[in-house]
């Protein structure tokens, strides 16, 4: 595909990412009027008159029919202001560079986690498909597709930190500080995240593989001399790529969206727990400019891994 | 074309060939008993309805079967060497460069994420220690001859920019750039255009004449067996029932089941009446009758057909599985 073709395909999936950009935050806008307690009552403190909840409701505008809210909002958002927390006054931009790499850091570390021991797992697994190890492989797999990420972050806190003390059990250290640091206090995090992902991959690489072994191209392969390792790693790793990174994608997405649970068990201060506090609050402007990082963050991922795919597959077309 | 059947070693010759399929229930036997030979450079044709076993006996030949599941029993003598016991690298060695295989479907033989200049070469490679640069040039002379324009150009190209005619005579180009002594084209046209057909078979044959590769042609066309080869096989629900020069066959058949396939044939047959068919099904691999398998559908069952029959020597070349073929004279595609 000619670079023209490809900047072309760019640019149709960013502006298409435009209407899913407002959608999303939209909604998200739309279920925090669903919540009960009112941001207004917290920001004036107990036992406040109702006079000053009123001023206040004045003063943040949040008298105002909400599609007015949304709508103003949007008009900042649209021009980079994503605006202040209600309650602690930081600016939401500076909330999202203070937490999203921390979060980012924990996600990238599970997918690269997930990638390293569920591609070998899953290669393994077919090559040997029917073979007791196989079995053993997707039977394993299987039951790291059902564990509860969050509830294996606890059983490995149980072990690997409080029982061995090998990693610390909760905590965090910020990447942009001490990368190593950070690495350490991600360990078990990403461990926890991680399981489903090996789990997936594995599954998914050890099935396509399968399906392509049996086909009638490789069929051809076998009749023309190849040897079976050249055809495993050559034609039959190239014909699943697109699968695999289809799945890699989504996989990270599935991740990143974990990572709200998984950082309330370990206590990092991440994206994901910013969100989980200021919809507790009610702080609507934290949740809309976080919900807004995370949105782009796998719109962007998204095009990445298409943008790839027509790299791998030349029959795929923009 | 005629080739000495009785040459001390001829250069393919298979001996009670029995391969079955195992399963949970237990095994299921497609082919009996299945012999023949193929001499150099010679043509034979392998016809049959859809299931009597042709594509099975043609995928054992380069051990193509699935090993969990497919039993062979019997002697596959390449050159005086059985393929059925020897090592699976030896065999390896063997297929693609003395023995390689053109398949039906040529929009799902070749791999689509490699270019069809990438597939030809690894072929090559997998056989010669030739430099990539050699390789090349061989790719476009082995896409030259089998009549694709602009070779060079159409090299770099993926699969899917081929039309179904175009992407087999790559795999005839495949199939033919290590110069093996035998290509097995298992129903190489059916999947093609009627008008594309006819160029594909031409093809073949020609290359086979100037490459003096010798041709295992399994199809249920008779015509085109009728126009390619020399000898042809007829095979009914997993057993050779005939092998006869084609000369021979198209004017009198000795089996019934061979005559009834040539019957059949539209414009072989007497013009304006209506088309004879072989009524019947075949039976199924695991429900045959005992004695002749084709009984329940043939015109001259007598008793005796309930015997169990054996390939019987009619002339030095000529061998047919029924014991009434001496008295019965059949009639073929041909009025002599």
């Amino acid at each position: 595909m000619s670079n023209r073709v490809k900047q072309r395909m760019v640019a149709a999936r960013l502006l298409q990412a435009l209407p899913i950009l407002v959608l999303a935050t939209f909604i998200v806008f739309c279920l925090m009027q669903l919540i009960p307690g009112d941001v207004a009552v917290t920001l004036a403190g107990e036992n406040a008159s109702m006079e000053r909840i009123e001023q206040i409701r004045e003063a943040y505008g949040l008298n105002q029919p909400f599609l007015v809210q949304y709508g103003q909002w949007l008009g900042h958002a649209v021009r980079g202001e994503l605006g202040a927390s209600l309650l602690s006054g930081e600016p939401v931009a500076q909330t999202i560079a203070r937490t999203f790499p921390n979060t980012l850091l924990i996600a990238v570390y599970a997918v690269l986690l997930s990638v390293l021991v569920g591609v070998p797992l899953g290669i393994l697994a077919a090559t040997r498909s029917g073979s007791p190890l196989d079995s053993t492989i997707m039977g394993a797999a299987s039951l790291g597709v059902a564990v509860p990420n969050f509830w294996f972050g606890m059983i490995l806190v149980l072990f690997l930190a409080l029982g061995l003390q090998w990693f610390p059990a909760t905590g965090f250290v910020s990447p942009t500080e001490d990368f190593s640091g950070a690495l350490w206090y991600a360990t078990l995090p990403a461990l926890a995240l991680c399981t489903n992902g090996i789990a997936e991959v594995a599954r998914q690489l050890r099935g396509s593989l399968v399906e392509i072994q049996s086909s009638q191209h490789v069929r051809t392969l076998h009749a023309k001399g190849l040897s079976p390792a050249r055809i495993l790693w050559k034609h039959g790793l190239k014909n699943v790529s697109v699968n695999l990174l289809t799945v890699i994608g989504l996989l990270f997405n599935k991740i990143l969206a974990a990572t709200v649970v998984v950082e309330a068990v370990f206590a990092i201060p991440g994206i994901g727990s910013s969100i989980v506090n200021a919809v507790l609050q009610g702080d609507f402007p934290v949740v809309q400019g976080a919900v807004l990082a995370m949105v782009v963050t796998v719109i962007l991922v998204n095009l990445c891994t298409d943008l790839a795919c027509t790299v791998l597959d030349p029959r795929i077309h923009a | 074309m005629a080739h000495d059947e009785q040459s001390p070693q001829p250069l393919l010759a298979v001996r009670d060939l029995n391969i079955a399929f195992v399963h949970p229930g237990g095994e299921t036997a497609i082919t009996r008993d299945v012999s023949f030979t193929v001499g150099a450079g010679e043509r034979v044709g392998v016809v049959g309805e859809s299931g009597c076993g042709k594509t099975v006996t043609g995928l054992s030949l380069l051990g193509l079967l699935p090993k969990r599941t497919a039993r062979v029993r019997g002697e596959i003598l390449f050159q005086g060497r059985d393929l059925l016991k020897m090592p699976a690298r030896e065999l390896r060695r063997l297929r693609g460069r003395e023995i390689s295989m053109i398949f039906q479907e040529p929009m799902s033989a070749l791999d689509p994420v490699f270019t069809i200049g990438e597939q030809l070469c690894e072929t090559l490679r997998a056989h010669y220690p030739v430099s990539r640069k050699e390789a090349r040039e061989r790719a476009i002379a082995a896409l030259e001859e089998v009549g694709i324009p602009s070779p060079h150009l159409r090299l770099d190209d993926y699969p899917y920019q081929f039309s179904g005619g175009m992407r087999q005579r790559v795999m005839i180009a495949m199939a033919l750039i290590c110069r093996p002594k035998l290509v097995i084209a298992d129903e190489p046209t059916t999947a093609l255009d009627v008008t594309v057909q006819a160029q594909i078979i031409d093809l073949l044959r020609e290359l086979s004449d100037t490459t003096g590769t010798a041709l295992l042609f399994i199809t249920h066309d008779l015509g085109v067996v009728a126009e390619t080869c020399s000898r042809l096989l007829t095979m009914y629900a997993g057993e050779v029932v005939e092998s006869a020069p084609v000369d021979t066959v198209l004017r009198r058949p000795a089996h019934p089941y061979s005559s009834g396939l040539l019957r059949s044939l539209p414009g072989l047959s007497e013009r304006g009446g209506r088309l004879p068919s072989i009524p019947g099904r075949v039976p199924a691999p695991d429900n045959m009758p005992a004695g002749c398998r084709f009984q329940a559908r043939c015109p001259h069952a007598a008793d005796g057909c309930e015997q169990g029959q054996s390939l019987r020597t009619l002339e030095a070349d000529r061998l047919a599985r029924c014991w009434r073929s001496a008295e019965l004279t059949l009639p073929g595609a041909v009025t002599p």
